[in-house]
C-alpha cells in the first residue's frame, strides 16, 4: 500500500502538480491532473488498483509507470 | 502543451526563488554578481522578512535559495532560517563559510529542511584566493570540515566556472568527495562586478567544450542549477529544464525587497517591483515586466539557427551585461555567433544601477594584478612616457 512520503509537499498546477521532497530536495512533475487525483487517493490503505479504478483502461499503464517512478524516487512510500 | 511551455508562460508561484538577505559581506570577490560588500541601510527588517516568508508559504514556494552578500552575517539569520523551515519553506543557503563553526554545523545537521552551499572558486588556495581573497579557501574548507564532523549529510560545494579553474574540475570533484559533498557548478555571468572581469575570466571556447564533456560524463551526479543550457548546442541537452526561468519559474528578492527577474539581473531594466509596496505575490503575478517575459519570445537573429531549440538563445543577463541585443546570440554561444557579435559593431555596455562594493576593498581582498579591469578611455590616462625607451 502506497502513500505520499510525509516530507513531500504537493502544489497543484494547471498541467498537473509539482511535488517537492524536502528530504531528498527532489522536484517531480505530475503531468496530468488526473494523476494528482490518483496520488491523493493513495492513503496507505487503498490499493493502486482501487486508486486507478476511475482511470480509463488505456491510460492505466502510463499511470502505473508514473507511480512506480514516484515510488523509486521516494515520493511515494 | 508541453511541460516546458507551461513553465515558459509562467506559474502562479515560482518553483524556487533566490533571496539575497544582505549586501554585507566579509569578502570582496572580484566577480561578485551582486556587487556586495556594504550593508544597505534600507535592508528588510526581521519582521518584514518574516512577512515575506508567510507569503511564500501561502504561495507554496517550496524553498528559497538564500544568498547575499554573506547571509550568515545578518544577526537574525538563524532566526529567519528557523522561521522559514517552521513554515514549510525549505532553505538552501550559500555561504563563504565565515560563520559555519562547530556549533552552527551541529545545528544544521539537526535539520532536515536546510541545505548548505559553500562557495569555492578554486580547488586550490592559489586559484581560489586570487579571486575570493586571501584566506577564503581555508575559510571554506574549515566550514566543510565542521559540517562533515557534525554529520551534516550532502553539503554542496558551489563553484563558478572560470578560465582559471576549468582545468581543476577533477580536483573539485575529489574535494567534494573528500567532504561527502556534492559538487555544484555554475556559470560566470557578467553581472555586478563580474562585468569588470568577465573578459579575462569567462571560459574560452575550448574550455566550454571541456566543461560540456565533463558535465555529460558526470550526469546528474553534479548539480548545475540549470545554468549551462547554452552548452546544449554542442550536442545533446544537459540534465535539467534547459530553459531561461527568469520571471517565469524563478526570480530574485534583493536585501531591500526589490524583486528582479533573476539573480543575475540586478539592474533597473529587470526590476519588477518591491515587496514592501504590495507584497511579493502581487509583484510576481501582476508586474508588467514579468508579464512581458512570459509572452512567447522571439528568437531574433538566432531563430534560423538549427541549435535554437536546444539553447533558446542562451542567457538574458549574459547578453544584457555584455551589451548584446536580448534577441540575439549569447556572448558565449558555442557556435561562435556570440564572439562575432561581440567583435562586430559598437556595443554599449549598460551602466550598473546598484553597487554595494567595499570602498577601498577589504584586508586580504583579491588584487586584480593580472585581471586588468578596463582599458583607459584615452591614451593620455596612461603615463605618457609608457613605451618610450630613454
Amino acid at each position: 500500500m502506497l502513500t505520499l512520503h510525509p516530507q513531500v509537499s504537493v502544489r497543484p498546477e494547471p498541467f498537473g502538480a509539482l511535488l517537492y521532497h524536502f528530504g531528498t530536495r527532489r522536484l517531480s512533475f505530475l503531468k496530468d491532473r488526473r494523476l494528482l487525483e490518483v496520488v491523493r487517493r493513495l492513503d496507505g490503505a487503498t490499493t493502486v488498483d482501487d486508486a486507478l479504478s476511475d482511470v480509463p483502461v488505456p491510460d492505466q499503464a502510463a499511470f502505473r509507470s508514473a507511480l512506480a517512478t514516484l515510488e523509486k524516487t521516494g515520493m511515494l512510500q | 502543451m508541453k511541460l516546458v511551455d507551461h513553465f515558459a508562460t509562467g506559474l502562479d508561484a515560482p518553483i524556487c526563488l533566490t533571496w539575497e538577505l544582505t549586501y554585507a559581506c566579509n569578502l570582496a570577490c572580484l566577480h561578485c554578481l551582486s556587487s556586495s560588500g556594504r550593508r544597505d541601510p534600507r535592508e528588510l527588517s526581521t519582521q518584514e522578512c518574516k512577512a515575506v516568508i508567510d507569503e511564500l508559504q501561502r504561495m507554496q514556494v517550496f524553498y528559497v535559495n538564500i544568498g547575499g552578500g554573506e547571509p550568515t552575517v545578518r544577526p537574525d539569520f538563524w532566526e529567519l532560517v528557523d522561521y522559514a523551515t517552521a513554515h514549510q519553506v525549505g532553505v538552501k543557503f550559500s555561504t563563504n563559510g565565515v560563520r559555519i563553526d562547530r556549533a552552527a554545523a551541529e545545528r544544521l545537521a539537526a535539520s532536515d529542511y536546510v541545505d548548505v552551499q559553500v562557495s569555492l572558486d578554486g580547488a586550490t588556495a592559489e586559484v581560489n584566493d586570487a579571486v575570493r581573497g586571501v584566506g577564503s579557501f581555508d575559510l571554506a574548507v574549515t566550514a566543510l570540515q565542521h559540517l562533515q564532523d557534525a554529520g551534516f549529510k550532502d553539503s554542496k560545494i558551489s563553484v563558478v566556472c572560470t578560465r582559471q579553474n576549468i582545468g581543476q574540475l577533477d580536483l573539485f570533484k575529489e574535494l567534494a568527495d573528500r567532504f561527502g559533498a556534492t559538487l555544484r557548478l555554475t556559470r560566470l555571468r557578467p553581472s555586478g562586478r563580474g562585468a569588470d572581469v568577465w573578459d579575462e575570466m569567462h571560459p574560452t571556447m575550448a574550455q566550454q567544450r571541456e566543461l560540456y564533456d565533463w558535465l555529460v560524463a558526470h550526469g546528474e551526479g553534479v548539480l548545475t542549477g540549470d545554468s549551462f543550457f547554452h552548452l546544449s548546442a554542442f550536442g545533446s541537452a544537459l540534465p535539467g529544464l534547459n530553459l531561461c526561468g527568469a520571471g517565469r519559474v524563478v526570480c530574485l528578492i534583493d536585501p531591500v525587497g526589490d524583486v528582479y527577474a533573476c539573480p543575475f539581473a540586478i539592474h533597473d531594466a529587470f526590476l519588477a517591483g518591491n515587496v514592501r509596496a504590495a507584497g511579493f505575490q502581487e509583484v510576481w503575478q501582476r508586474s508588467e515586466l514579468f508579464a512581458e517575459l512570459r509572452q512567447p519570445q522571439s528568437g531574433g537573429a538566432c531563430s534560423s539557427c538549427q541549435h535554437y531549440d536546444s539553447c533558446q538563445g542562451g542567457c538574458m543577463a549574459a547578453k544584457f551585461f555584455t551589451g548584446l541585443p536580448l534577441d540575439g546570440p549569447d556572448p558565449e554561444c558555442v557556435q561562435g555567433y556570440g564572439e562575432l557579435a561581440l567583435a562586430s559593431g559598437v556595443r554599449e555596455v549598460p551602466k550598473p544601477t546598484g553597487d554595494h562594493s567595499h570602498k577601498g576593498g577589504v584586508r586580504g581582498g583579491p588584487v586584480a594584478l593580472t585581471l586588468s579591469t578596463r582599458r583607459p578611455d584615452q591614451l593620455c590616462e596612461e603615463n605618457p612616457l609608457a613605451g618610450l625607451t630613454i
